[in-house]
């Protein structure tokens, strides 16, 4: 187990490196020139180039990339072109919210996915069954951008239950969280469906029922926590799943996470930022994967480490 | 002698800027109270030597104070942190008297040593201002730019109210240019002490102080109760909220929540609030210093031809591409928007006649037309304008292939002097820096735009014309101010017959505000101040 895990850790990183090699070169391809950004449309040729020497921006793809590692092993970011700021402050002061609204959304997801998936096994077949099952199929093709706007122009605008937009309390939390959730709980009603299926077919459901226990004892007791393990394993691979999600979301509601601060640096061709946000990003769906497998190790030993 | 424009020394010339202060105190103004204004995106800094967008540039305004400003509503140069100025006879040496008592945020007095420090301090390379270039007329500039200098040989202190500017040429523009916002005054103390994070941490002489600036958030200004222009602001607080959807923020303000959205009212909603009078009265309409235009490549074939560049401008139908935008601007005739003095007035443009087009193609040797790109950007309505355009022409057998890219990438493109035959400039049109009409030249229609990742995307270089405004902008004595505007007509007018561009319209502002909001009409289109003129608006529901 614990030379599983060092090896996973070490692939990690150089997934991590490639990520960050890849990213590199494509932002230093793109046919924008920061320094012209910076320097502004009064700026002299002389400016420009103090500028671009000032950035190392002169130096060859190579030496920049190298310079950028060597500043990252110390954690520094870089400052943002156009904010400068420091990225790394931008970052961490936008992170809680992103994190808050994503543990909002594995909560919406797992509570309307794995009840709805339960109830269709449990009715395997019935119209309950068919119709919950096409409910997750609109819930996992619907487009967050449409699902988020129609959530706020009902929940927030027609009903008043529920601010429009914004940070800060519980109640701005729910549409935002509900609209990622509606996404993921069609995956986890459909895994939790199949599932529960199989356990209800395992040998010691039937020795449960034939010892004479209730239904309702059978399925929470004894069919429940076992089919519910592997399911739960997934939660690590939504992170991936839920980055993008969230750049999205959070500028529908506007939520003060990563995904708006990428956003906005996409548009502006803040390559600093849109640098560290899509490390960062990476981190988290690596970290995010690492722990699924490692549940995915602890739920079920039939698994082999190899 | 000196020009004497406007001295506390003599009453006569005493009584010019105090008639400017007294006409801004609004006598219906009642003081109090906090405005509520939204964004979506984040403000990127409040560093005046940095901040170069429209949304940074009015809340930059309201926290620092430069030596010049303008009248409230109005392109009306005034002095600011300047209690009174004079010029010399020949125009090169600005003297300017400082006001007593003016109180930085931090608390000491402002004094004529922290202005030479911050035109050192934006001139400077290292601060890496893009309005640096704004200067290039003090004395000593290229020596600051070109690192051989640490500070600039034109400025200088004499005593703690009195500073002297040097130009190296005479610059009409030069008030102006001291009224940008890169122009203003900050306290060295407060530099060094955030050092690179001065725009997080600004400290100015002006209405309001940074409260509070939760990243992603919002800002909450403070009243600055010590602002030297006495019973100004009005207003107790101003939180901006930002990363809000212009679609939410409009819902917001419907709802009573919010005060004036920022990014204004969204196009898809616009028809619907201006049908409805409950709102449309809530919508103040005003002109702005912005031309949108097609540049066509005179250096690129067959662009190079005058002919073939004025069919285009007779083939473009403005008015249909205006509808497209929902009517929210005005047919131009010229580079000049009409707003800005220098304007020419009677002057009808090319007007749209495809027959004219066609039979000038064929004039030019293109009877059967041609092919060609037109670069746009890839935001709404940027492609739908470019659509419009790509049909106009081919109406006189101009085919047009439209590559619609990210704003920079177009730039980029535009900056080379063999990539883009056509550019639409919607998402990155000129809007004035200062309302003068010198600066819709040099960096666009100039020479000295015309060089590789420069502004000139038109490419077009007319030496004459280049002498011609260099002549205008040396006309430094104000007894000459309407000749100089008539020679910088001119110009405009010998651009429009070399037509490297299709000025194609002149948007207008749309600024809504919430019922309670006060104020002249005219602080909620302020030409320079945009959103509002956060300093002079006030609420009704004051307690």
């Amino acid at each position: 187990m614990f030379s599983f895990l060092i090896r996973r850790l070490l692939q990690s990183l150089l997934i991590l490196l490639g990520v960050s090699m890849i990213t590199f070169v494509l932002l230093y391809w793109l046919p924008a020139d920061p320094v012209r950004q910076i320097a502004g449309r009064s700026a002299t040729a002389q400016t420009v180039q103090n500028i671009r020497e000032q950035l190392g921006l002169d130096q060859p793809l190579l030496v920049q990339y190298w310079r950028y590692l060597g500043n990252l092993l110390q954690g520094d970011l870089g400052r943002s072109y156009l904010q400068r700021t420091e990225v790394s402050t931008l970052i961490m002061s936008r992170l809680p919210a992103s994190l808050l609204l994503m543990a909002g959304a594995i909560f919406a997801e797992l509570l309307i996915g794995l009840s709805m998936g339960v109830v269709a096994a449990l009715r395997r077949g019935s119209r309950t069954d068919q119709v919950l099952m096409i409910v997750s199929f609109v819930g996992v093709s619907a487009p967050q951008f449409v699902v988020g706007l129609l959530l706020l122009y009902v929940f927030a605008v027609q009903l008043h239950w529920f601010p429009i937009g914004g940070y800060g309390t519980f109640s701005h939390l729910v549409l935002p969280a509900l609209t990622m959730g509606i996404l993921g709980s069609g995956w986890y009603s459909r895994m939790m469906r199949s599932s529960m299926v199989d356990v209800l077919r395992q040998d010691f459901v039937r020795t449960a029922r034939a010892k004479g226990l209730t239904r309702r004892r059978i399925i929470l007791r004894h069919a429940l926590p076992n089919a519910i393990l592997p399911v739960i394993a997934m939660i690590g691979i939504d992170v991936g799943i839920f980055m993008g999600g969230i750049v999205v979301v959070e500028s529908v509601f506007g939520w003060p996470g990563i995904g708006q601060l990428a956003w906005q640096a996409i548009q502006r061709v803040d390559i600093p930022i849109i640098m560290g946000v899509t490390l960062v990003s990476a981190t988290a769906i690596v970290i995010g994967n690492l722990v699924a497998d490692v549940i995915s190790l602890m739920v079920d030993p039939r698994i082999k480490i190899r | 002698m000196k020009h004497l424009l406007a001295t506390s020394a003599l009453a006569l010339s005493l009584a010019l800027p105090l008639a400017a202060e007294a006409s801004t105190l609004d006598p219906n103004a009642t003081a109090g109270g906090g405005i509520i204004v939204t964004y979506k995106d984040d403000v990127a800094t409040l560093d005046p030597a940095i901040g170069y967008d429209w949304q940074n540039w009015s809340m930059i305004k309201s926290i620092f104070d430069g030596l010049m400003d303008y009248a409230p509503g109005t392109t009306d140069l005034v002095p600011g942190l300047a209690e009174s100025y004079t010029i010399s006879d020949d125009g090169q040496v600005f003297t300017f008297t400082l006001r007593p008592g003016v109180k930085f945020h931090n608390g000491r007095e402002m004094t004529a040593e922290d202005v030479v420090y911050s035109l050192n301090r934006v001139t400077n390379p290292a601060t890496q201002s893009p309005g640096a270039g704004f200067f290039g007329s003090i004395k000593g500039y290229d020596a600051v730019a070109d690192g051989s200098a640490s500070s600039l040989e034109g400025v200088h202190s004499d005593g703690p109210l009195s500073v002297t500017i040097e130009l190296s040429r005479p610059d009409a523009t030069f008030l102006h240019v001291l009224a940008l916002n890169f122009a203003s005054v900050v306290p060295e103390e407060a530099v060094a002490a955030a050092g690179d994070d001065f725009g997080k941490h600004p400290v100015g002489t002006g209405a309001f102080s940074l409260g509070e600036w939760t990243i992603g958030q919002r800002l909450v200004f403070e009243k600055n109760a010590e602002y030297w222009r006495s019973g100004l602001p009005y207003l107790d607080s101003i939180t901006f909220e930002v990363g809000q959807e212009p679609i939410v923020a409009l819902l917001r303000l419907q709802n009573g929540e919010v005060d004036i959205p920022g990014d204004g009212i969204p196009p898809a909603k616009f028809r619907e609030v201006m049908d409805d009078p409950a709102q449309a009265a809530r919508v103040v309409e005003g002109g702005q210093l912005h031309t949108g235009y097609i540049t066509l490549n005179t250096q690129m074939a067959p662009f190079d031809n005058v002919k073939v560049r004025q069919a285009v401008n007779m083939a473009i139908n403005k008015d249909r591409i205006i509808q497209v935008i929902n009517g929210r601007a005005v047919s131009a005739t010229q580079p000049l928007p009409p707003s800005m003095p220098g304007y020419t007035d009677n002057y009808a443009g090319y007007a749209f006649d495809a027959d004219a087009a066609k039979s000038l193609l064929a004039e030019a040797g293109f009877a059967d037309g041609f092919e060609t790109e037109l670069y746009v950007m890839n935001t709404d309505p940027n492609p739908r304008i470019a659509q419009a355009i790509q049909q106009d022409l081919s109406g006189i057998g101009v085919s047009v292939s439209i590559k619609s890219l990210a704003q920079a990438s177009v730039i980029a493109a535009g900056g080379e002097s063999d990539q883009a035959p056509m550019i639409w400039s919607g998402g990155m049109a000129w809007i004035a820096d200062f309302p003068d009409a010198s600066n819709f030249y040099g960096p666009i229609l100039g020479c000295s735009g015309a060089v590789q990742g420069g502004w000139n995307w038109s490419w077009y270089c007319n030496e004459e014309l280049d002498a011609m405004a260099t002549k205008a902008d040396s006309v430094t004595d104000p007894a000459k101010a309407d000749e100089r505007l008539q020679m910088w007509s001119d110009v405009y007018m010998a651009v429009m017959e070399d037509a490297p561009w299709v000025p194609v319209f002149n948007e207008q502002r749309y600024t809504m505000k919430s019922e309670r909001m006060g104020g002249a009409d005219a602080l909620y289109v302020d030409p320079v101040s945009i959103p509002v003129n956060y300093d002079y608006v006030y609420v009704n529901d004051v307690q």
